[in-house]
């Protein structure tokens, strides 16, 4: 059963705070890395743009239409992900679709150790199974960028 | 027992509908949604489905299961008859001058296709134009935009106004001796427009022009003859007509089908084969190639029967009475924006609400049982043409009530607490 508490639990203030103020909002103008990500049912997109310095994620930009799931979801992604390196970033990614999936983070050796800090704040999406695929869009966005990364 | 029970009309046929009386006959209309009982505001999407057309499928499964047209054996008779039967029920349904008029398919989606695909190969060639209008369903522009990549035709769109209403002005300076096919929307489903389709039929006619009249929509909310239309094709799916889904039907005027290559091939749809020759079978036979979804048909035919025995003027009456209150309600709220004010609507109304996804506002609806689509209801042009990304769209059928409208109302202020 579903009620209003559930749906407090969705909608949380952080997630409300980041669809209403994206952060890293601003496009890049030389990153080395873009990735997309549209959904054909809803129309939702997110495009990430990362540049890296060292080897550690230095800027991003994370631009999109869309829900309050997929926008904030997108938009903490990117906090997330400032200042790693690849092998980090793929953990965060790795552990945020564990969460997503609902998979205790324990059972996942990868993500085992990774404190997702205020990505947490999603956690009520995977009681909406319909709206995990808006939360994850971006995330196939910055998916799609690492692999232009990785394959550098 | 030869035939199923005829399923009595639910009441007179006559006189405002017993709204109660119709919703005792939906069972789903019993179930809870997340602890709220449920108010189901996505007919455009499928209606839910009577008591009649569900017993109809289990008492065709029960007593009358058996290939039609091929046994010499009795239950192939019944099973034959069934499939016969509703083809002249969905004949009067729309005022076809003959049951050979009546191809069944899958859907509105397939007969779109059978008509592009056979219609249009062998009628449209290159530099012919082919004219659709800006408020179609994906299913009314993908096969036509096959058909003209593959001819070298060229696709027009008639285009709207804000009101959401066809420019007919535009609609009249497309049309030339070029103009093969117009196919058109009867009733939009994503905005509710009900195009003056007679209209439109008359004006391609008089270009020589063939025209297709999508009713997936205005088949269970409006009265249609197609007759009176003058349409060469039309379609809709039982799905959105209280009927089962996988089924649905093509009507085209006999001349035109009867000279039209076959869509499918197979048997049934043979007169006789050779390795040399086949000759075709006759109508409605060259179109339904293979074993057909004869079940979906005798529920077709109970689904058609239930909306006769209501009333079809008297849903289209009650509907429109939701979609007033339905208008006003919704007007109400400051922060509410309705997509269209088309000079006929029916069946919906589409709306955005300020600031707020209409994913959002699904996801809050539906904390309180409330079922409506958020989405661009596969009509990403006319989302387009609105400057939005999707809409939050409220579509009745006969068994809704102000009740629920008033339950919309103070479940989209729900909306503004959760988001406020
Ligand atoms: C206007 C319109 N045309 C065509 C279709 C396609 O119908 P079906 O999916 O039953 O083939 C729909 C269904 O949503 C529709 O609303």
């Amino acid at each position: 059963m579903r009620e209003t508490e559930d749906l407090d639990e969705l909608y949380r203030d952080v997630v409300l705070d980041h669809y209403r103020s994206p952060r890293n909002s601003e496009p890049l103008e030389s990153p080395d890395a873009e990735g997309e990500a549209i959904n054909p049912f809803c129309g939702d997109e997110v495009r990430v743009q990362l540049s890296l310095v060292d080897g550690l994620i230095d800027g991003v930009s994370i631009t999109g239409v869309g829900c309050s799931i997929s926008q904030a979801s997108a938009s903490l992604m990117g906090e997330a992900v400032k200042g790693k390196n690849l092998p980090e970033t793929l953990a965060i990614v790795k552990a945020f679709r564990a969460l997503m999936q609902g998979r205790s983070r324990s059972d996942d050796d990868a993500g085992g150790e990774i404190d997702l800090g205020e990505l947490m704040a999603l956690e009520g999406v995977k009681r909406y199974p319909v709206r995990i695929k808006c939360s994850l869009l971006g995330w196939n966005a910055l998916e799609d960028a690492l692999k232009v990364i990785a394959a550098v | 027992m030869t035939t199923p029970t005829a399923h009595p009309a639910p009441q007179a046929n006559s006189g405002p509908l017993d709204i109660a009386a119709i919703r005792g006959q939906f069972p789903i209309l019993d179930i809870e949604i997340n602890g709220k009982p449920l108010i189901y505001l996505d007919s455009a999407a499928t209606s839910q489905k009577p008591q009649a057309v569900i017993d109809s499928l289990v008492e065709y499964y029960s007593s009358f299961n058996a290939n039609v047209h091929r046994g010499v054996h009795t239950l192939s008779q019944q099973a034959t008859d069934i499939y016969e039967d509703t083809r002249v029920k969905a004949q009067a349904f729309i005022n076809a001058r003959d049951a050979r008029e009546i191809i069944y398919v899958r859907g509105t989606t397939e007969a779109i296709n059978l008509v592009a695909s056979s219609y249009g190969r062998a009628n449209v060639g290159d530099g012919d134009d082919v004219i659709i209008t800006a408020m179609e369903h994906h299913s009314n522009i993908v096969p036509w935009q096959i058909l003209c990549d593959e001819r070298g035709a060229n696709l027009k769109v008639i285009p709207m106004n804000d009101d959401g209403d066809l420019l007919m002005d535009e609609f009249e300076k497309l049309l030339g001796p070029r103009t093969k096919f117009v196919s058109v929307v009867h009733q939009a489903n994503s905005i509710g427009t009900v195009n003056p389709v007679k209209q439109i039929v008359e004006m391609a006619h008089a270009h020589g022009a063939v025209v297709l009249v999508d009713g997936a929509q205005s088949a269970p909310h409006i009265p249609v003859d197609v007759q009176d239309l003058d349409c060469d094709f039309y379609a809709f799916s039982g799905h959105k007509l209280y009927g089962p889904t996988g089924i649905g039907v093509l009507y085209g005027k006999y001349d035109l089908l009867n000279a039209m290559p076959p869509y499918q091939s197979g048997g049934e749809m043979i007169a006789s084969v050779t390795f040399e020759k086949t000759i075709y079978a006759d109508l409605p036979a060259k179109f339904e190639a293979g074993t057909p979804h004869i079940a979906g048909v005798a529920g077709l035919g109970a689904a058609i029967d239930w909306v006769q025995g209501v009333g079809i003027e008297r849903i289209a009456e009650h509907e429109h009475r939701l979609v007033e209150y339905g208008l006003q309600r919704l007007n109400e709220i400051d922060g509410v924006k309705i997509i269209g004010n088309p000079k006929r609507r029916a069946g919906l109304i589409s709306f955005i609400v300020d600031g707020v996804h209409p994913h959002d506002v699904g996801t809050v609806l539906d904390s309180q049982g409330i079922a409506i689509r958020a989405g661009h209801h596969c009509a990403q042009p006319v989302m387009a043409h609105f400057g939005i990304p999707a809409t939050v769209r409220a579509s009745f059928g006969v068994y809704n009530t102000t009740d629920e409208i008033d339950r919309l109302y103070e479940g989209v202020q729900q909306v503004f607490e959760v988001f406020g």
